[in-house]
């Protein structure tokens, strides 16, 4: 059998795989992906607990169900965003909408 | 620790995911980010297979896969040619390679049995409770049933699943809103 | 909890909460429909009033209703100690109030509708109309909560939201910089009397452990105790005295009387609605209602029918004697028409203080009734009057005339008007400085449709209005036997003449505050009659004194009707006549609604509560008749009912006086003399175009330019109150500049101090401006320095974010290991 801390280790992966993403990515698509990868880990960290910890209660799953609903909330507007953002400034690099400085 | 069809498996996912995870952000084609970012979801969705987890592995193939990903190659296709400057991180990309370097083994630490080894207190319960789980018990009830009676019951979840679906709803309108180009 | 609405002992809460409603209904929902806006804010007090009267009815018809009352209550709160509970009571003092106010409002709403709507479209007024009946609404809401309040706590929530309404409203125009500036000074004036009434407030709970008014003054032990300096209070003064006093100066504040009186007549600045409101229905009442609902505390350890006052009755008959008499002083000189009508406000609200101060319980509570009548009937036809000039106005404008009168608007001032700007808006520069002769506070701006002299003959154009207002200003008069101000204030006449008709009472030494009321009150009738009737032949009688007044009208039709005037200009000039034929009234055969609708929409809104306010102002009186008044004791019954049912209110029933002849015949006399007075001066010759005020014959010049400046009071606290503020800090900053004004003497002085301030000033440029530019140049070369953190760039913070949060993770870490 595969012990836990293996899936938590994929799952520690692909969260610092998404955050650097997140973190280095120059467009903001790409920023959006890192964030679902990182949704994804944290999701498999839900269901991993559930399942070797606590598998008589079924609020994992349900944890997880609700992730990909904020998930697909968050790409709808982020993606929104993005779209309007290109439609207005003609650019989707995260760094040129900066705005808000000073 | 035997070779068993299960660990197989596993290692194969997990390879899937992380290499995939990888190639999304390191691949200078936005195009080919999002197809590596299709792998990497569909192993995740292997591993929730494994994790006897098949509803949610279904809807990750459905909404991820199907919904977001797509979204993201149309928005891909409609800005694709703006990218003025070719360069693929910010600045700050080393800086940013170091801090998630050093999440990752945070994480390890913590959720590791390598805890265990170190020593302290700091992770002790967390690193007992996982050492032991070596072996999954099993789940005695068909997930599906029971996820769906969980979402609908008054008891359950109807209340958060209700506000989501309020969510979705406003997330829905606010792109629209946010998306459509202005008459004026 | 099953709760029937509709019992008398719920319903109280709904006829506060109506209004409240709308104005929340108003705001949220409809505020951008005007017409709904009105309507729902007019229906919620209609509703209001069905409600109570509904009340009052099923009252008078209670047996023993001052012990029975009507009431409920909620817990509130738990304060340990004691549990704090919220209700309202319905009792006989209530119950008239409940009978007035509601009524009042009401018609003050029905006539607002046509007052705002017979403003031009553009015209503030009519483009802030939801706004308006918004504030009006809450405005009501909050004066019917204090009526039936049945504990202090929320009858000061009342109060204070009636401040805020009242700021609102006067500064309704918010263009006009004397509108806002009205606005803070009765917010300020009303804001610091509060202060007083809350600290009475306070020392009230923390000597009863409650505010309800029936657990206090049904309670004689605790009266007793609170009037009792041995065991309360402190400095030789009962616990009841130091209450009273406070609670006594927060009701000078809200009822406008001396030295809080500045606020009233400036509060005119209003539309006329609101001043109705103020002046009659709510704020100005509210101050003497709160006075008259603790009155068994006001007079606690005293015997005020037997010479032995205690502080607060002290005050209030001294300031209400004299507000009584120096407003009606001053309203004799005044030609603002809405400003005669304040000072008599501030006059009548007078007669009702110092009725109180002389233990007049019953009449000052009907004094207040009558009076709240027959002025927001004097109020609402003054605007009716208004309208009916600014009509004219544009109606001449209309015709080719422009020559007409025009006052240019004191511009600038400052809080105290001190301060003028000139047509072409030069301000004394700071150099020129020298100490304020100040003659910017006196008011001696006169809107010109306002202004009596410009008016006459008016009651041709608008007849209604006319009689109307008759009724009411016979009323303050005080006409005998007819007029419900002649009853209330025999009532206070009776009451302050005690010491005569009652010898056994007390001896005529002790009497002192009777005798000062009884003497201050009958001038102040006396002139009250002649002011009011000076104002009615002035408006209503004689030749019209200016293009306005000859074209007043309060129809509607007009309006629309200008390229027709500009067609036919020129043989125009009678058209109006021509228009008001075209019209068919109701009587008439071929009468079409809409088209009379069309006309006379905002004559008949305006016009319409006037007709029922009148009828009240002449026979809200004849329920408080003696009970042995000569002849009319075989209509009454021989029952004084007002009396016999406020005096339920209290724990010990007043008792009636017996019936005399002397405060009857000073009533008469004291209108006699006013108004006949009047007609000698201005009814029997009416006033011609650019003649001169025949009371300025009478006087002689001074005298009246004193009265019109109000007697020089506001100067007088300008002086005191103000100047040497000014003078301190103009001379502290202009060292050595206003020499040529000081002597000798002080000229040395101001050497040393010239040279202490060269000194000053030498410190300052070196020392302090070095270290005043130093510190924001260090702090600019380091905002520079540290600006380029906030990049803008979001992953930038992100990153921080996410070292930091792996900074904080280690340094727990660390510690745990």
């Amino acid at each position: 059998m595969v012990p836990l801390w293996m899936y938590l280790v994929v799952s520690a992966g692909l969260f610092s795989i998404g955050a650097f993403g997140v973190l280095s990515r120059r467009n903001a698509i790409a920023i959006l992906m890192g964030v679902e990868l990182m949704l994804n880990a944290s999701n498999l960290n839900l269901v991993a607990f559930w399942r070797y910890i606590n598998p008589g209660e079924i609020n994992g799953q349900v944890f997880a169900a609700f992730v990909f609903v904020v998930a697909a909330a968050e790409a709808a507007v982020g993606l929104a965003l993005i779209i309007s953002i290109y439609v207005k400034r003609h650019t989707v690099v995260a760094e040129d909408v900066n705005l808000l400085k000073w | 620790m035997e070779l068993t069809w299960e660990l197989v498996a596993f290692l194969g996912f997990a390879v899937m995911t992380l290499g995939s995870g990888l190639m999304v952000v390191t691949s200078s084609n936005l195009f080919h980010s999002v197809l590596f970012l299709m792998t990497s979801l569909f192993g995740v969705a292997g591993l929730f297979v494994l994790l006897v987890a098949p509803f949610l592995a279904a809807i990750q193939v459905l909404v991820y896969i199907g919904a977001i990903a797509v979204l993201m190659l149309f928005v891909i296709m409609l800005t694709r040619q703006v990218m003025s400057r070719p360069e693929l991180y910010n600045q700050q990309m080393a800086g940013a390679l170091v801090a998630a370097a050093i999440l990752f083994l945070a994480l390890l630490f913590v959720l590791t049995p390598l805890a265990d080894e170190i020593g302290g207190d700091v992770a002790q319960v967390n690193a007992e409770v996982i050492a032991e789980a070596d072996d999954a018990p099993d789940v005695d009830y068909i997930t599906v049933e029971e996820l769906g009676r969980a979402f609908v019951t008054r008891n359950g979840f109807v209340l958060p699943f209700e506000v989501t679906s309020i969510l979705l709803t406003a997330a829905m309108i606010g792109a629209i809103v946010v998306a459509r180009e202005d008459e004026a | 909890m099953d709760i029937n609405w509709l019992d008398a002992n719920y319903l109280p809460w709904l006829i506060f909460a109506l209004p409240l409603l709308s104005f929340v209904v108003i705001t949220l929902f409809i505020g951008r429909y005007k017409m709904l806006s009105g309507v729902v804010a007019a229906g919620a007090v209609f509703v209001s009033w069905l409600l109570a009267w509904a009340v009052f009815f099923k009252t008078t018809a209670t047996e023993e209703f001052g012990i029975n009352a009507y009431g409920s209550s909620f817990e509130w709160m738990d304060l340990g100690a004691a549990v704090f509970r919220m209700g309202v009571l319905v009792d006989p003092l209530t119950a008239v109030m409940l009978f007035m106010v509601p009524l009042a409002m009401l018609m003050i709403f029905i006539y607002s509708l046509g007052y705002m709507a017979a403003y031009p479209h553009d015209d503030p007024h009519h483009t802030r109309f939801s706004r308006f009946f918004a504030y009006l609404s809450l405005f009501a809401g909050a004066m019917l909560t204090l009526v039936v309040s049945d504990n202090l706590l929320l009858l000061f929530m009342g109060w204070e939201v009636m401040g805020l309404c009242s700021y609102l409203l006067i500064g309704f125009i918010i263009e006009r910089k004397s509108a806002y500036q009205a606005a803070v000074k009765a917010f300020m004036t009303t804001r610091v009397a509060d202060v007083f009434f809350l600290v009475g407030i306070g020392y009230l709970f923390a000597e009863t452990q409650t505010l309800n008014f029936r657990e206090i003054f049904w309670n004689p032990a605790v009266l007793e105790r609170l009037g009792n300096p041995e065991e309360t209070g402190f400095i030789g003064l009962s616990a009841a005295a130091i209450i009273g006093s406070f609670i006594v100066l927060g009701t000078f504040g809200k009822a406008a009387q001396f030295p809080f009186h500045g606020w009233l007549p400036d509060a005119m600045e209003g539309p006329t609605p609101v001043s109705a409101m103020i002046h009659a229905a709510a704020m100005v009442s509210a101050g003497v209602f709160l006075v008259v609902r603790m009155f068994p505390l006001l007079e606690a350890g005293g015997q005020v029918h037997h010479g032995d006052y205690t502080l607060p009755l002290i005050l209030m008959g001294v300031v209400g004697s004299v507000t009584a008499l120096g407003a009606a002083m001053l309203g004799v000189a005044q030609n603002d028409i809405k400003r005669v009508l304040a000072y008599s406000t501030i006059s009548q609200l007078g007669f009702m203080i110092a009725a109180l101060g002389i233990g007049a319980y019953i009449a000052a509570a009907f004094h207040l009734i009558t009076h709240a009548f027959f002025k927001a009937l004097l109020f609402m036809s003054s605007g009716a009057v208004i309208h009916a000039m600014e009509h004219g106005e544009h109606h001449a404008h209309d015709l080719g005339h422009h020559d007409l009168p025009h006052r240019v608007q004191p511009g600038e001032a400052t809080p105290w008007g001190a301060t003028y700007v000139g047509p072409e808006g030069d301000v004394a520069s700071d150099e020129e400085w020298q100490p304020h002769v100040p003659d910017g506070i006196q008011l001696s701006f006169v809107a010109v449709p306002n202004d009596l002299q410009f008016m006459g003959g008016l009651g041709k154009r608008i007849p209604v209005t006319k009689w109307a207002m008759l009724a009411g200003t016979l009323s303050l008069a005080g006409a005998p036997l007819i007029t419900a101000g002649f009853w209330s204030k025999d009532e206070i006449f009776a009451d302050s003449l005690l010491f005569l008709t009652d010898a056994e009472a007390f001896d005529l030494g002790a009497a002192w505050l009777h005798m000062l009321v009884f003497t201050c009150l009958v001038f102040a009738a006396t002139l009250t009659a002649f002011y009011s009737m000076r104002m009615w032949f002035l408006a209503f009688t004689g030749e019209p004194r200016s293009i306005m007044a000859e074209h007043a009208t309060l129809m509607s039709g007009h309006h629309s009707n200008e390229h027709e005037h500009d067609e036919h200009q020129a043989e125009d000039h009678d058209h109006e006549e021509h228009h008001e034929h075209k019209v068919a009234m109701p009587w008439q055969p071929d009468f079409n609604f809409g088209t009379w609708w069309a006309t006379y929409r905002d004559s008949a809104l305006m016009q319409g509560p006037l007709v029922v306010l009148a009828f009240f102002a002449i026979t809200a009186g004849w329920v408080g008749i003696h009970p042995d008044f000569p002849i009319l004791r075989w209509f009454t019954g021989s029952t004084n009912y007002y009396h016999d049912f406020v005096g339920e209110t209290l724990l010990e029933h007043p008792e009636t006086i017996d019936f005399s002849w002397i405060p009857v015949l000073f009533s008469f006399v004291a209108f006699g003399i006013g108004a006949t007075i009047a007609w000698f001066l201005y009814g029997r010759e009416p006033l011609k175009e650019n003649e001169q005020d025949p009371m300025i014959e009478v006087m002689g010049q001074p005298a009246w330019v004193a009265l019109q400046n109000r007697l020089d009071i506001d100067n007088v606290w300008l002086r005191i109150f103000y100047m040497p503020f000014e003078i301190f800090a103009r001379r502290v900053v202009a060292i050595g500049i206003d020499k040529e004004t000081i002597d000798g003497l002080l000229e040395g002085i101001g050497e040393v101090a010239t040279f202490i301030g060269e000194t000053f000033k030498r410190f300052n440029r070196v020392f302090i401006d070095g270290v005043g530019d130093g510190i924001p140049m260090l702090i600019g070369l380091g905002g520079n320095r540290f600006r380029n953190i906030q990049s803008g760039r979001i992953q930038q913070y992100l990153l921080f974010t996410a070292l930091f949060l792996i900074a904080i993770g280690a340094f727990f870490v660390a510690q745990a290991l």
